[in-house]
């Protein structure tokens, strides 16, 4: 099944821990409750804490998948204000 | 907000706090504090809400800096012996974070400089080191309604309190009027560790990031008392007296005035 189309994307291939979470922080920060940020990285212990930090922020993570040898993407669902 | 790669770095551990984040950041960006006082207090409280990102810091001291300040005022150094206190702690936070507006006050607060000094900040720490200019800040916080973080030290002993004019308790509401000259020894009497300003400013900051951020609970209607010898932190309720000078139901106080001043300094 094809995913709905996310509110925000963020590239943060190249950047390493924490300016993943950093980012990723920032950016659910722009997008409102309910809406959906897609983040592609490749830092690949970042592909562990982001959505682990998502969830301690209260956030839902939809997925997280490997699309490429060295590259995710995770979808996550801003669940409350900041 | 819009933070420059440099900005994400330096406030990164900000950043990723749930409490603060990339708008509390902001909001720490925004502010706008002074304080009164670079010495022993001063020192800390300016270098940590330097180091924070607090957009204008002011910094009021007539004093110049002398190597028995150098025991525990750790924004000064043997570089900037002779130099104003306002100045010396400038030139160190401005090198610790040049995104910080830092202005240097060359005066000594009085009833007559300090509204025109404060009214354009949005809190005043109280580094102090006597009695009148204490009551004097507390007084002018309070007619204009700026949340006011006072700390004190002596000895091995050190006080915080916050005061939320308008919700809560004031000085005056503790201690109507100050203890008489000569009761109460100075540091320069009586001696202070020179980590315990540390400790005290440290917590003062704490207070004022708080405020900012609108987050914890402010340290309003309480006094915290660390007692450094016997290591203890105990916080003392401060009720409100509808009958202080100052905040109570019928205020005497109606205008600023400067105490005569016999207290020594540190």
């Amino acid at each position: 099944m094809e995913d709905i189309k996310a509110d925000k994307y963020l590239d943060i291939r190249g950047e390493v821990c924490p300016y993943t979470l950093v980012k990723s922080k920032l950016a659910v920060e722009d997008i409102e409750v309910g809406q959906i940020l897609e983040i592609i990285l490749d830092y690949p212990e970042a592909a562990g804490s982001i959505p682990k930090a998502m969830l301690n922020y209260g956030h839902s993570v939809l997925k997280v998948d490997k699309i490429s040898p060295k590259e995710w993407i995770v979808r996550v669902r801003k669940e409350v204000e900041d | 907000m819009e933070f420059t790669e440099e900005q994400l770095k330096r406030y990164s551990r900000h950043i990723i706090l749930p409490e603060v984040g990339g708008k509390g950041q902001q909001k720490i960006s925004d502010a706008r504090v002074l304080i009164v006082g670079a010495g022993g207090l001063g020192c800390p409280v300016g270098y940590y809400l330097a180091a924070a990102g607090i957009g204008t810091l002011a910094l009021v001291d007539n004093d110049v800096v002398e190597l028995s300040n150098l025991q525990r005022q750790i924004a000064h150094s043997v570089k900037t012996l002779g130099v104003n206190k306002a100045d010396s702690a400038k030139q160190t936070f401005e090198s610790l974070n040049p995104d910080v507006n830092v202005i240097a006050v060359k005066e000594r607060i009085n009833s007559k400089n300090i509204i025109g000094l404060i009214k354009d900040y949005d809190i005043v720490v109280d580094g102090t080191d006597n009695f009148p200019t204490r009551y004097l800040i507390n007084d002018a916080c309070v007619m204009l309604k700026k949340p006011l973080v006072s700390g004190a030290i002596l000895r091995f002993e050190g006080q915080v309190t916050t005061i939320m004019p308008g919700d809560g308790p004031c000085y005056r509401c503790l201690f109507e009027e100050p203890p008489p000259a000569g009761l109460v020894p100075s540091c320069q009497e009586a001696g202070v560790l020179g980590v315990l300003p540390g400790v005290i400013g440290a917590l003062q900051a704490t207070e004022v990031l708080k405020l900012i951020l609108g987050k914890g609970k402010p340290l309003k209607g309480e006094l915290l008392i660390y007692d450094a010898l016997g290591v203890n932190f105990r916080k003392v309720k401060i009720p409100k007296n509808t009958d202080c000078p100052m905040c109570g139901k019928n205020p005497k106080i109606k205008e600023l005035s400067d105490i005569p001043e016999q207290y020594c300094s540190i």
